[in-house]
């Protein structure tokens, strides 16, 4: 009721969120917004913070201060989980027992089937997922027979599976082949055509560049960079020489001159 | 066949027969998990902590397996929360908790006034003859229960020992679901107590599921071979045992290990069969798929 009409139209906020892996500052006051609609990229180096940001609008990694607020709704008392799609980075999903990929994207429905009984709609959303990522006729195939490429789609599909209106996905690229990334981007410009909004870490912008609304770049658990995607391939915040002071939040370049010891940059 | 006719007509094997078979269902049933999740070992850990529960019993004059059973099920949860919050140094605090079991499980039975090494030995390996309609009482019920969390909740359960993470994100109440899976392994070394033994307990939660997944390319289909291979071993661990008066426990395993070797041998020119069906077609249509799959 107090909200703005801009703050409740963002489907992520987060706001000077902080956050430590063990004893060290990981994030440190990273104000992130992704609007209805929206595809947000998350930039930066490896230690950047960029994963655990993502991994705290989700949960994963608890805030030591700041908040964070899905759909206008504080973490904490959000759940409506059907809403939201996410893609982890795919070393966390392998199991130890063989599972085939409809079983794999069906468990995607659950937010949707809370019971674990699926009716013949949730069957048809999940089929409609696979066919999305072009994998119908593999259907019935081990996920642990893919190539990477193939079980990155099969990941999403599984994001895609409870129909969701924001998808949240962490380094969806990474060692994906080329004709798997067409897909993916295929796959994504639908999704985005349909309105559902996207926040996606990734390590360079590749063949997603034409869907980027807005780029964010962190470095060193903080905003550096926020605005339109850059228009050569140079991406600011990779690199510390390509770094200008328009590109920097001017904390960043007091702490950067500072030589605030991260362990991270070597 | 007269001999087999004389088996299930022999009272104690009925209930040797009854044990076996719910054994035979319920190891595997939630051993699945254990191996989704790389916990293969929880099972044996659990054994280890459930020697203190069969003291206990003795030294109470209680019926063990229900000794054994809330004992089993506060180390699983004690294993689950280590899992949670001990980062650092889990596993010392996990060896703590197997060696302390074992040791109070020993120490306990020889304070119980009818309690011996020897009564301790049947719980250990398993034991035909000491099966009690009792015990077979109990093992019915937790076995159901069993049954019910591993069936009721394949869905959930897969979702959650598949990746964790996601499984948060879709919702499920992933701490609750991993208790329940820690609660259910402990209910399940309790039920194979008996037959199998609290030592060799884990091995039929692990050693069907590894020999069903040599063969199988789905959760669902490993579950149910690992079921079906379960309930065979122990059946015919539990006849032979009979027949050959020798340690059921034993023999149960290691003919869950031989069909182990069966499956695998097995497995590679099924494979390789499986490849070739595909090799031919798999190639020009991945690439010729892909573009098209772009379009949609």
């Amino acid at each position: 009721m107090q909200r703005s009409v801009s703050q409740s139209d963002a489907v992520i906020s987060l706001s000077a969120a902080t956050a430590t892996l063990g004893s060290r500052p990981v994030l440190r006051g990273v104000d992130l917004a992704v609007q209805r609609g929206e595809v947000v990229a998350l930039l930066g180096a490896n230690g950047s913070g960029k994963s655990t940001a993502v991994r705290s609008v989700i949960g994963q990694v608890p805030l030591t201060g700041g908040s964070v607020e899905l759909f206008g709704t504080p973490l904490r008392r959000f759940r409506q989980w059907a809403r939201v799609g996410y893609v982890p980075q795919r070393t966390t999903a392998a199991g130890g027992v063989p599972a085939t990929i409809r079983e794999v994207v069906s468990s995607g429905r659950l937010s949707r089937a809370r019971l674990g009984l699926l009716s013949r709609a949730d069957r048809a959303a999940v089929n409609r997922a696979i066919d999305l990522v072009g994998l119908t006729d593999r259907a019935k195939d081990s996920v642990s027979a893919l190539s990477g490429g193939q079980h990155q789609r099969v990941l999403i599909a599984r994001a895609l599976a409870c129909e969701p209106e924001l998808l949240i996905m962490d380094e969806p690229l990474a060692g994906v082949d080329l004709a798997s990334q067409e897909i993916l981007a295929a796959t994504l410009r639908e999704q985005v055509a349909a309105g559902v909004s996207v926040l996606l870490v990734l390590h360079e912008l590749g063949p997603l560049r034409p869907l980027i609304d807005r780029t964010v770049v962190l470095r060193d658990g903080l905003v550096v960079h926020d605005g339109p995607p850059p228009a050569g391939g140079l991406l600011p915040g990779h690199d510390a020489h390509h770094l200008t002071k328009e590109d920097c939040h001017p904390d960043a370049v007091h702490a950067a001159a500072a030589g605030v010891p991260t362990g991270l940059l070597g | 066949m007269s001999e087999l006719l004389d088996i299930f007509s022999t009272p104690f094997m009925q209930r040797a027969l009854i044990a076996a078979v719910l054994v035979g269902i319920t190891a595997p049933a939630i051993g699945i998990y254990l191996v989704q999740r790389r916990q293969s070992l929880m099972g044996d850990g659990i054994g280890h902590v459930a020697m203190t529960g069969v003291g206990l019993g003795f030294l109470l004059s209680a019926s063990p397996i229900w000794t054994a059973t809330a004992v089993a099920i506060v180390g699983s949860v004690a294993m689950e929360l280590i899992r949670w919050y001990g980062k650092t140094r889990g596993d010392i605090a996990l060896a703590m908790l197997f060696y302390g079991g074992m040791a109070g499980g020993v120490l306990l039975i020889n304070l119980a006034p009818t309690g011996s090494n020897a009564n301790l030995s049947s719980y250990l390996f398993g034991s035909l003859s000491t099966v009690s309609s009792q015990d077979v009482t109990a093992i019915v019920v937790l076995a159901a229960f069993v049954v019910l969390v591993t069936m009721g909740l394949r869905r959930q359960l897969f979702a959650v020992s598949q990746d964790e993470e996601f499984a948060r994100v879709t919702g499920l109440p992933v701490r609750l679901l991993n208790l329940l899976v820690a609660v259910t392994a402990a209910v399940t070394v309790t039920v194979a107590m008996r037959v199998v033994g609290l030592l060799l307990v884990s091995a039929l939660m692990v050693v069907p599921v590894a020999a069903a997944q040599q063969i199988s390319r789905s959760f669902t289909v490993t579950f149910v071979l690992a079921v079906a291979i379960g309930t065979t071993v122990t059946l015919g661990g539990t006849v032979t045992s009979y027949q050959y008066d020798v340690p059921p426990g034993a023999t149960i395993v290691l003919l869950a290990i031989g069909v182990f070797i069966v499956l695998t041998l097995l497995a590679t020119p099924l494979a390789r069969r499986r490849s070739r069906a595909k090799a031919s077609p798999e190639l020009p249509s991945e690439t010729v798929r892909a573009p098209d799959a772009a379009k949609v």
